[in-house]
């Protein structure tokens, strides 16, 4: 299959994935551990953000190092 | 002077929108301290978020750096200098439904570097709420100039597209995975720094003239983390961040990282970090001549290293008796210690030594914040 068939194969599959209802494997009462305090990507953006800074100022590398998302479903 | 030019963009970079919710309502009021290779920073540091009806948030930030600098830089080039730099930032957020929509802005003054950014997010939550998708875009405009020659002034605009997924794996488990494009252009390198070139007409046996950076600089980072809530109510996170952008530096970051809570009223954090990154191309401790080549470099930023970081945290909460509007309070102590070592970038203060024999330049630096947290 040509480079063209394949991506267009993809993009029929992911189009006919949106057809059905994706059911959460974790179900909204079992995110008591993730919804934890302690499992925050970013508990005190106040230190975090000034750690990447003492970093960036002195390493080449820069971005992708933000802790962000949440994704806990717990609201 | 520019020792801290990237700070602007970094510091108080808003990250993307957590969708779905809105940060708490809490105020943060820190006093930072940084003192590593002959330079002390430190200074006061304030964040305070509020919503309002749920669907609205504001936060504001305030931070300033009082810098202390006899850096190996200053030692070996110039004299050394104490100077201050100021930040402040606003954000505002929007909760609908699923999406979160948030802006910000900031602003960065010294007395030789003005930076303004500005950042747009959108971010989703979707399949089942156990995934949150979050774009963002930035844009920095900063204006250059250089104490002592009031005829240079130069800019930079900076342009950073980013996409975070953050992805509920099981009831224990949530990945992360983010990849960020940050492509700069205009005047990159600092105005102060010179590099070093042999020069047999010299009694140390080399010279010094100005660093000179291309005009224009384009890296991806893409990072990938896990964080485990393990059986015994504590927390183990694990980090990876590979870069590589058009000056040839490439870098690895590795991090491990974990959390203890004891009781409801202390909680303590242990990490270690490892970093290491390859020259820039255009980067040398030692040129052979003058004008070796058109871009010169001998900033220890764009030298090969490697870091390593030992981090303690600690924190205690309490319900504040006196302020009754405080729902909650927090003091924190965070501690890291960090070691640079650098593979091409000699230490200069050593005497008697041919060019290019002095030892690889190493630092120590200690880092502390405190800081009190009240949620309202």
């Amino acid at each position: 299959m040509s480079r063209a068939g394949s991506i267009a194969l993809l993009i029929a599959l992911f189009a006919l994935g949106g057809c059905s209802r994706l059911e959460p494997w974790v179900k909204p009462y079992e995110r008591e551990n993730i919804a934890d305090p302690i499992m925050a990507w970013d508990r005190d953006p106040v230190s975090s953000s000034y750690m990447r800074h003492v970093y960036e100022s002195r390493e080449g590398a820069r971005g992708a190092s933000g802790a962000s998302g949440g994704g806990c479903g717990c609201n | 002077m520019q020792l801290i030019r990237r700070a602007a963009l970094f510091l108080l970079l808003p990250l993307p929108a957590v969708a779905g919710v809105l940060p708490e309502d809490r105020g943060d009021l820190m006093y930072h301290y940084y003192d590593g290779g002959g330079v002390t920073i430190d200074g006061p540091s304030v964040l305070v978020r509020k919503k309002f009806a749920e669907k609205y948030a504001v936060n504001a930030s305030y931070y300033v750096d009082m810098v202390s600098s006899a850096s190996i830089d200053v030692v070996t080039t110039a004299s050394p200098y104490d100077e201050e730099r100021t930040q402040y930032g606003v954000g505002f957020e929007y909760l609908r439904g699923k999406v979160t929509y948030a802006a910000s802005f900031s602003n960065s003054s010294e007395n030789d570097y003005d930076a303004d950014t500005a950042s747009v997010s959108i971010s989703q939550d979707m399949f089942g709420d156990l995934t949150t998708v979050a774009l963002f875009f930035t844009r920095g405009w900063d204006d250059v100039t250089r104490r002592g020659d009031a005829l240079f002034a130069d800019e930079i605009d900076r342009r950073i597209y980013g996409v975070d997924v953050s992805q509920v794996a099981t009831k224990n488990l949530i990945l992360g995975f983010a990849f960020e494009t940050i492509t700069e252009e205009g005047f990159l390198n600092n105005p102060y720094r010179q590099v070093r070139f042999l020069d047999p007409d010299a009694a140390t046996g080399y010279s010094y003239e100005f660093e000179r950076y291309p005009r224009t600089r384009t890296g991806n980072a893409f990072s990938a983390r896990a964080r485990w809530y393990l059986p015994y109510r504590a927390a183990l996170q694990g980090d990876y961040r590979f870069y590589s952008d058009t000056w040839e530096i490439q870098s690895n970051t590795a991090e491990v990282a974990y959390t203890h809570p004891l009781d409801d009223e202390w909680t303590f954090d242990v990490h270690y970090r490892f970093y290491t990154q390859t020259a820039a191309e255009f980067y040398s401790d030692l040129f052979p001549r003058e004008n070796f080549q058109n871009f010169l470099a001998r900033d220890k930023e764009l030298a090969s290293m490697q870091s390593h970081t030992l981090g303690f945290g600690v924190t205690y909460e309490f319900k504040p008796a006196k302020f009754e509007f405080l729902g909650k309070a927090a003091v924190n102590l965070k501690y890291d210690r960090i070691r640079f070592d650098y593979g091409d970038f000699r230490d200069l203060r050593p005497t008697g030594l041919a060019p290019g024999t002095e030892p690889p330049y190493q630092f120590d630096a200690d880092v502390i914040r405190l800081f009190f947290s009240g949620w309202f």
